[in-house]
């Protein structure tokens, strides 16, 4: 080889001897010899994360009508960090922002300091987020002050203009649907406490907003989506030095209830007619609840509730004055889920698969006087009606109370009357609590009520509890009451004596009230309308559900929920048998006939048994109808009450009939699926479609007719 | 010298069994398994942080001992592979490996990493880039070009010379299209040290120092590097001026390596390796995560080792046995040495940040691979001297 070529090999060689010296003396210096400072450098290092929150889930009717969307605002924000490195921290740009936005200078101003610090005003009106956040100042800008902002981007540095997403209901067919919906909130101390010290990026944080109520509530985690996170390098000075990492929010995912939202409409209109009915008889008619069941699934198809709100109050934060209104009007629970009411003879059902359960012969005869005396107390029929002995289906279908305080009385003298045991038998109860009364249905949606199932346990427990006071308030004897009416003290001393003394018992009234659905039993009307409906589709107790699934917001995922069985009702089949064949008698030959005359009950037999449910003091009887249809081949169960509203016949009645009709498609007595509120005739299978643009469509397949979801309103 | 093979080339493309274990440079090889096995420790730390919120964690560090096998089969094949075929393939090679080259621009098969559009996407998420098989193929053609029909004490002829920079012109303009400048320079270096070490006349070598000089300049004063390119190149100058992501990027790694102090966090308790505060830390940085969590120790462990298989490279050149075998081995000890400079130079903040990955430590398939091609061509090289001297 030429010694050209080796003298040059040798030039290489040395060269990268030279360059690898190189590097070792230059990790030396940066390592040994500025060594601590880089360390120092490294450890005032640290990272900040800026979330930006994710659009938040459409909720869909079944049909995929938006029942809550989104709607988008235009929001001004601040970024704090770059209006510090403004002469003055940025007076000037603040006082050019208020005149533009024409808000006062100082509402900015105190917009933009964080909670906590010096000069801060309290939430809401402080900052509650991160330093490293923009702070928006003002929402619902009008586009051309934000665009001209935009344009101005020298005179406002750190401002930006952009959209954000707010929650809209389009109120398809003017539903209201309220208490189902729910609303969104600023996050509470309590949820940020709860989850803790973590850093999952998908958690909590201070400026978010969450479901408060309703379905907004139960499946806030999938509506509310996955945040955005932009991690950001910062230095011990605060300053942002660079951008670790950059996630794009991920939007929630729809949620498709099993509402029907023409269906919902119509069930709130019934409602508020069945209500001014009992206005219209001279009752006060305060309030009333109406649920609709699909019998073979437990889907929720629309459940109304009287008096009600709008949703659309909370969007931007509800002021002081219409909360207050609010819990004047007694409209922020629903009746339907959350309230609890004597069930009157609507529970007469379970009375009858009691009877079942304690080896009465439901196909025997029973006498129905005009009342029984029991103790000493006389317990009448419902305006002292005499009907004679008659058969149990005759007494269900005109409400004989008579018969059931004879079935009672038997089997609490059975069970061992009086000084029987609190873990006697009790059908009674049992059934009830089979039936899935006193506990929540487990419906989806926070804060269900449980109702109670009167029973021996029930009053020994009370009893239990209560007994101290009693026993201690006969021994003082009201000294209070006393000093103004001796005679009423008298009588509180002699209650409250026997109170203590033997208040655990579960005596033959008891029991006799117990069977009628009066006395300490209390129920929700949704747990009836499961009652109903478990009767209705042969003794499967469903648990009530909302949410048929979720759809991701480009429509690629879907999630189904399938119906979920509570129990199968343990009671007699015969008994299930029994009832089916006994309450379609209401209808058509009891006190649910009036509302139904001219309803063609040989095409559409409506079971159905009324309710005129006692309550204590001088108020009229809360108004119950209880139904099923059709009677041959159950479908639908409806549960109407009105409190303080009269008869289940004369004011609940009516609009169930209209509800049947709507769903049916009936108009006089011609029945046409076509004419029926539900798309198609029937409640739909599949899920609504989504397309990749987040709009969604009504269901495909065979079940989806013409659909008229353009009229329901726009889907964003 | 061609007696010693006895297969015929057109049937038998590896050398005879006899005496490849014993003859093998063992250093070298020892030195390449090391420094592989320490690189992917590296990969490892590095890649934690970023995969922990994945389904397998270890995803990462799999497809690296995968890309990392796949590397040594083709090693071993490289340094089997009989010389005369390998030099009547050369061509072939080089042909196959432009049009390579040319891939990524083929819309839906290339794609753009940081800035340069180099890779080829694969099935199954993995990408290939070309231009690193391009350093290979270029120095065989350029060795092929600079040694073929002459006596070996002769200088080349400035035709061939002529020839073989074209061979190295070639890909290197393409690559610069594909915005891969830290390529463009170590093939250039490739190109500059073989010519040189070929024998060719003292004016090529001046001349052709002096053109890429000039290039430089000229291509900065011009503008025909875009403005990010320049940024990148200049960045390192000023780290603190700006937050500019190259530079906070430089700022970010000499943070790390200083951090590292004699002995280092430990390996995975590097704050600024599992904090995710340098990017590319697998790759382009990777000289950050055994700056900080094995410090000064752990930094001259692995230039050593790095220094071992340049210091083999250099021997098997010098002991070359034909003006092939030596200017294949040039090459690749230029390419080596040029790539760790500027790799390792770039997270020290003394060479502009450009995308390259560290040979045989990074992770990264196509570099990996075509290294351990470099390092069987080395053993072939060594093997081919050693048969011919006894």
């Amino acid at each position: 080889m030429s010694e050209r070529s080796n003298l040059r090999l040798l030039v290489l060689a040395v060269l990268v001897v030279s360059l690898l010296g190189t590097l070792v003396a230059r990790s030396f210096y940066l390592q040994i010899m500025e060594g601590a400072e880089y360390r120092a450098a490294a450890e005032g290092n640290t990272v900040r994360e800026v979330a930006e929150p994710a659009v938040r889930g459409l909720v869909l009717d079944q049909a995929g009508r938006p029942l809550i969307s989104n709607r988008t605002t235009v929001v001004v924000t601040v970024d704090r960090q770059t209006l510090a490195q403004e002469p003055n921290d940025g007076a000037a740009v603040v006082t050019r922002l208020s005149r533009i936005l024409e808000v006062p200078r100082d509402s900015i101003a105190d917009r933009l300091k964080t909670c906590g610090t010096e000069g801060a005003k309290p939430p809401p009106v402080c900052w509650n987020g991160s330093t490293y956040q923009p702070v928006p100042v003002a929402s619902d800008v009008d586009t051309q002050i934000a665009l001209s902002i935009m344009e101005r981007r020298r005179e406002f540095p750190g401002v930006t203009a952009k959209l954000e997403a707010v929650r809209q209901y389009p109120a398809p067919f003017n539903v209201n649907a309220a208490h189902i919906l729910g609303y969104l909130g600023p996050v509470t101390e309590e949820q940020l406490d709860a989850q803790g010290d973590t850093t999952d990026p998908d958690r909590l944080r201070r400026t978010d907003v969450v479901g408060r109520t309703g379905l907004e509530k139960q499946y806030d985690d999938q509506l509310r989506g996955r945040p955005g996170i932009t991690t950001l390098a910062v230095d011990t000075a605060g300053n942002v030095t660079g951008t670790l990492e950059e996630k794009d929010p991920q939007a929630g995912d729809y949620l498709v209830t099993s509402i029907d939202a023409k269906l919902q409409s119509v069930v709130e209109q019934q409602l508020i007619n069945a209500v001014r009915r009992a206005q219209g008889q001279g009752y006060a008619g305060k309030s009333g609840a109406a649920v609709v069941i699909e019998v073979d699934t437990g889907r929720v198809l629309a459940m109304a509730s009287y008096p009600t709100y709008d949703p659309s109050i909370w969007i931007g934060g509800v002021t002081r004055k219409q909360y207050q209104q609010l819990i004047d009007d007694e409209s922020l629970s629903s009746n339907a889920y959350q309230g609890q009411f004597a069930p009157g003879s609507t529970f007469k059902a379970i009375s009858t698969a009691a009877a079942g359960l304690d080896n009465f012969n439901l196909y025997g005869i029973y006498p129905c006087p005009s009342q029984v005396t029991v103790g000493g107390t006389v317990f009448r029929n419902y305006e002292s009606k005499p009907y004679g002995p008659i058969s149990l289906t005759r007494a269900l279908e005109v409400s004989c109370n008579t018969v059931f305080y004879d079935i009672a009385k038997r089997m609490w003298q059975k069970a061992g009357g009086p000084d029987a045991d609190v873990t006697a038998p009790d059908p009674i109860a049992e059934a009830a609590t089979s039936f899935g009364l006193g506990v929540p249905t487990g419906i989806d949606l926070p804060g269900e009520a449980a109702g109670r199932v009167a029973s021996r346990e029930f009053k020994y427990d009370n009893w239990e509890a209560r007994k101290d006071t009693w026993c201690r308030n006969a021994e003082e004897g009201y000294p209070e009451t006393r000093k103004t009416d001796p005679k009423l003290a008298d009588y509180y001393t002699a209650l409250d004596r026997e109170n203590c003394t033997d208040g655990y018992q579960w005596r033959a009234g008891d029991a006799l009230n117990a069977a009628i659905g009066q006395g300490d039993t209390t129920v929700t009307p949704l747990q009836m309308a499961m009652v109903y409906a478990a009767i209705a589709n042969g003794g499967t107790l469903y648990q009530p559900q909302v949410a048929k699934g979720f759809v991701s917001a480009d429509g690629s995922s879907v999630q189904e929920f399938d119906p979920v069985v509570v129990r199968k009702v343990e009671v007699p089949k015969s008994a299930i048998r029994f009832l089916r064949r006994s309450l379609p008698g209401v209808t058509t030959d009891g006190s649910g006939e009036t509302p139904f005359l001219g309803f063609p009950l040989d095409r559409i037999p409506v079971a159905s048994k009324t309710g005129s449910a006692q309550v204590t003091g001088d108020k009229a009887s809360t108004s119950w109808f209880a139904s099923y249809a059709p009677a041959n081949d159950p479908k639908y169960a409806i549960v109407m009450m009105v409190t303080e509203g009269g008869t289940g016949s004369k004011t609940s009645g009516p609009s169930v009939r209209k509800i049947y009709e709507a769903i049916f498609g009936v108009r006089g007595t011609q029945v046409n699926p076509r004419d029926s509120v539900l798309v198609g005739g029937e409640p739909q299978q599949a899920l609504p479609v989504v397309r990749p643009d987040g709009t969604p469509v009504a269901p495909q397949g065979r079940r989806s007719g013409v659909a008229d979801i353009r009229a329901a309103g726009s889907s964003q | 010298m061609s007696g010693i093979l006895a297969s015929d080339p057109a049937t038998h493309t590896l050398t005879r069994q006899r005496g490849y274990w014993r003859d093998l440079d063992w250093i070298l090889l020892i030195a390449a398994v090391g420094t592989t096995i320490f690189g992917s420790m590296l990969v490892w730390s590095a890649s934690r942080a970023d995969m922990a919120s994945d389904s397998d964690p270890q995803s990462y560090l799999k497809r690296h001992v995968i890309n990392v096998v796949i590397g040594v089969a083709l090693g071993w094949f490289a340094s089997r592979v009989d010389y005369r075929w390998l030099r009547a393939y050369t061509p072939i090679i080089y042909g196959v490996s432009a049009f390579l080259l040319v891939l990524p621009f083929v819309p839906g098969l290339g794609t753009t990493i940081a800035g340069a559009r180099a890779w080829i996407d694969l099935p199954g998420g993995m990408t290939l880039q070309p231009s690193e098989f391009a350093k290979v193929a270029v120095i065989l053609m350029m060795a092929v070009l600079l040694s073929e029909k002459r006596d070996i004490e002769s200088e080349p002829r400035d035709r061939d010379v002529l020839m073989a920079l074209g061979a190295a012109v070639l890909p290197i303009l393409i690559i610069l299209v594909q915005n891969d400048t830290g390529t463009v320079l170590i093939l250039g270096s490739v190109a500059l040290s073989v010519i040189a070490v070929s024998g060719a006349r003292t004016r090529w070598v001046i001349g052709l120092i002096g053109g890429a000089v000039v290039g430089i300049v000229v291509a900065i004063q011009l503008g025909l590097l875009k403005e990010y390119q320049v940024q990148r190149l200049t960045s390192f100058i000023n780290p603190g001026d700006d937050v500019t992501s190259a530079a906070y990027n430089a700022h970010q790694a000499r943070i790390a390596i200083g951090g590292g102090g004699w002995t280092g966090y430990g390996l995975f308790e590097g704050p600024q390796t599992q904090g995710k505060f340098v990017p590319v830390n697998e790759s382009d940085f990777i000289y950050t995560v055994v700056g900080e969590e094995l410090g000064f120790a752990g930094s001259v462990l692995l230039i050593a080792l790095l220094g071992v298989i340049l210091w083999r490279a250099v021997m098997i050149a010098f002991r070359a046995d034909d003006m092939f075998g030596r200017l294949v081995a040039t090459g690749i000890v230029a390419w080596l040495a040029f790539q760790m400079f500027e790799n390792i130079g770039m997270s020290l903040g003394i060479m502009p940040i450009t995308g390259i990955p560290l040979p045989l430590v990074s992770a990264g398939g196509t570099s990996m691979m075509a290294t351990w091609i470099a390092v069987g061509l080395l053993e072939n090289v060594r093997l081919h001297a050693v048969r011919a001297g006894s």
